[in-house]
């Protein structure tokens, strides 16, 4: 497929702030799923930073913003041609070692009750593959989607234990379940393409990859009971929400309310 | 407790060599004389202001560390021994960070299980694939020594990270010269005062590739605050170097800038003393005040030179620490120079079974602890302190390792009966950079209550100058 990808983030400040700094994570990945055609990023009135490939294989770029500054707006357009492998993160750069992706944040930390769900949920099955994909099945199950259940902090065990969750829960609680049972797991952060028919909810969205033997990173999207397809733009990894953050920044300066507005569009276009 | 230790100065009744000309000055140093001196140390340090922070005890925060004026001394021969091991002990623990945050190549061989690194707290993922300038992870190695006999020598721990207590170093020879001018012409003993200087010239060697000309070097402080904020200071001071907190440096362009009343001045290298966790909230902790946002974006593309680098604990790590003899041997070829104390694993089942047995006799510490909390030193422990220690370690057995009691060996130090043996350790500061240096000598840390074998500032521990005799 071809999708073609626009999104701004928009922060407004109630009083002008001094300045602000932001660490980007917002290019596609480079791996056989993904050619980029075109693609821009730009802070508005922002200066250019660092720019560099990080140990996971993640373009990363940093800006900054000089102050007085009543909004920083983030804006990102691009096309990108997909191809569908099934989830498998084929030909991926990356330095760091899967076994780096078995130690828990806070996020991903599983207690009683996510440890239970993970070894019920692999009984029975030998293949990593199968394991794997029983693991989403059950983490799909146990949490159904509802926005405004839970909010950015929320853990995995917590989102268990209601129940209820959005795609970033779906996410840590698959990455939780998967290291009870020894299986590396990371947070992926990416747009997807959501058609008029699919299940399909947020465009930009969040999914995990587990590591297999083999295999290496596959990608598993518990929030729509699949593993990611041509519909899905790749950005980048981390052990969770917070580490795989499309947009990690602030704006230096006090007392003031910071309000966020995002606008994201993701179509595909023929050709 | 250990019934015979080694005395450093005495072998039955005769005098070590090292120790020869001291014990004229001792015998010759009336009782009023000696307490006067000792209040003019005290006033020394309390005027320049050396003190430190004891968390959790009340009464006064900032207290002095103990001085004592009774110097410890090694001879030539001896220091050859300990430089050569330490600075072996730094390129191995610099080639391990290197290779960790590589290609893992001794993982890879089997010699270190994947599981102790890349599972461990201190490793950090966002520093994989980076090679920082010249390859050294790790710029000032504290490397912790204690001593059970004439010849034998062994590493308590090594300190990778920011090891502290080297102002005392120099602070001690300092005060000493001052107060006993006449020892220091009787004998002969190596300077430690270029270590600033030294320091100075290891971090400058360490700027990275984009720096132009003169590398502007500064101390990154988290503030009065911390305990070591004398040090922080102290170093500037002598190193001519900027002392900052987080909220003097700012990032713009891909580069690391200091506010000053000039304008903006671009920092090539930042010796920081805050921990990984707070460096920068766009890359670690997102609550950090202490740090710069951006900062690790701009290190990661070499735009910076961090000391030590992000990520360097990895290798200081008590469980890690089993490993330093094998990483001599892989990196290096070479057999260590000095000991590991034999070290037990509570992770492992057989170590684990081991240290429940003996806990009477062993010294058991947390695997991330420091400062002397959170230990047990089995022989001069209560029944009922090792019972409840004992509790703590069956409920988390993988966060404790174990050593014997070793007998460690003794200075005469000045105590309130006369002159009395106390134990005392070593931690010389090694520093890597273009080359490998360490001054000759170091900071002695001593037990001041009879029997006591922890040193540690927070737990009724002293300080001692240091003296390596030349030839």
């Amino acid at each position: 497929m071809i999708l073609t990808v626009r999104h701004a983030t928009r922060y407004l400040y109630s009083a002008p702030m001094r300045g602000a700094v932001q660490s980007l994570r917002l290019f596609p990945s480079r791996f056989e799923g993904q050619n980029t055609r075109h693609w821009q990023v730009e802070v508005e009135s922002g200066i250019r930073g660092a720019s560099f490939v990080d140990g996971a294989g993640d373009r990363i770029e940093g800006w900054s913003m000089r102050g007085p500054l009543n909004e920083v707006c983030v804006r990102v357009e691009g096309e990108v041609e997909t191809h569908d492998l099934n989830g498998v993160l084929r030909g991926h750069r990356e330095a760091v070692p899967a076994a780096a992706y078995l130690r828990s944040t806070p996020a991903t930390l599983p207690d009683a009750a996510l440890s239970a769900l993970a070894e019920a949920a692999v009984a029975g099955a030998q293949e990593a593959l199968e394991r794997a994909h029983r693991l989403s099945a059950a983490v799909a199950k146990a949490i159904t989607y509802r926005p405004g259940a839970t909010h950015a902090h929320t853990t995995a065990a917590e989102s268990l234990a209601l129940g209820e969750g959005v795609c970033q829960d779906h996410a840590h609680a698959l990455i939780a379940a998967a290291n009870v049972v020894g299986l590396p797991a990371r947070y992926v952060s990416g747009y997807l393409f959501a058609d008029a028919e699919g299940v399909a909810h947020e465009a930009a969205h969040a999914w995990a990859e587990i590591w297999l033997e083999g295999l290496g990173w596959v990608g598993f999207d518990a929030a729509n009971a699949c593993c990611p397809d041509d519909r899905y733009i790749r950005l980048g990894s981390g052990r969770d929400a917070q580490e795989a953050a499309p947009i990690r920044g602030l704006a230096l300066g006090q007392g003031s309310a910071e309000k966020l507005e995002v606008e994201v569009a993701v179509g595909a276009s023929q050709q | 407790m250990p019934t015979q230790c080694f005395n450093e100065m005495y072998q039955g009744e005769t005098v070590r060599a090292p120790y020869a000309r001291l014990e004229d000055w001792m015998h010759a140093m009336p009782t009023e004389f000696r307490q006067m001196k000792q209040a003019e140390a005290e006033a020394l340090f309390r005027r320049i202001g050396i003190t430190f922070a004891v968390y959790g005890e009340g009464g006064d925060p900032d207290r002095l560390i103990p001085f004592d004026m009774f110097p410890r001394v090694f001879t030539q021969t001896e220091w050859r021994k300990l430089e050569r091991g330490i600075k072996q002990r730094a390129r191995a623990l610099n080639a391990f960070l290197l290779d960790v945050y590589g290609r893992g190549e001794i993982i890879r061989a089997g010699r270190v299980p994947a599981s102790l690194v890349y599972q461990n707290a201190a490793y950090e993922p966002a520093v994989a694939g980076i090679v920082p300038p010249r390859g050294v992870f790790s710029h000032i190695v504290g490397v912790d020594l204690v001593r059970t006999g004439p010849e034998d020598f062994f590493v308590l721990e090594d300190n990778c990270r920011t090891p502290s207590g080297v102002s005392y170093m120099l602070e001690n020879r300092e005060i000493m010269m001052r107060m006993f001018p006449a020892l220091f012409r009787e004998n002969r003993i190596e300077p430690v005062d270029g270590y600033p200087a030294l320091l100075r010239r290891t971090l400058a060697s360490v700027a990275p590739a984009k720096c132009e000309g003169e590398p502007t070097v500064v101390i990154l402080t988290p503030g009065h605050f911390n305990s070591a904020y004398y040090e922080h200071s102290f170093l500037a001071d002598m190193m001519g170097v900027e002392l900052v907190e987080g909220a003097d440096l700012f990032v713009e362009s891909g580069l690391v800038w200091m506010r000053t009343t000039e304008g903006p001045r671009r920092v090539d290298v930042i010796y920081r003393r805050i921990d990984d966790a707070y460096l920068d909230p766009l890359c670690f902790r997102p609550d950090s005040m202490l740090g710069i946002p951006g900062l690790m974006d701009v290190y990661r593309s070499g735009g910076v030179a961090i000391a030590s680098a992000p990520g360097a604990g990895v290798a200081d790590d008590k469980a890690i620490y089993t490993l330093v003899p094998e990483m001599i041997r892989f990196y290096l070829g070479e057999e260590p120079v000095l000991q590991n104390v034999p070290t037990w694993q509570c992770a492992k089942q057989d170590d684990y079974a081991y240290v429940l047995e003996h806990l009477g006799e062993l010294v058991v510490k947390e695997v991330h602890g420091s400062g002397g909390y959170g230990m047990l030193v089995g022989p001069s422990s209560s029944k009922a302190q090792i019972e409840a220690f004992r509790a703590r370690l069956i409920a988390n057995p993988g966060n404790y390792i174990a050593q014997p009691t070793l007998a460690l060996s003794t200075t005469p130090t000045f105590v309130n009966e006369g002159i009395a043996p106390r134990h005392v350790d070593l931690r010389p500061y090694c520093l890597v950079g273009e080359r490998i240096e360490l001054v000759p000598g170091g900071l002695t840390r001593v037990a001041l209550n009879e029997g006591s074998l922890v040193v540690n500032s927070s737990q009724g521990g002293g300080v001692k100058d240091t003296w390596v005799l030349s030839e």
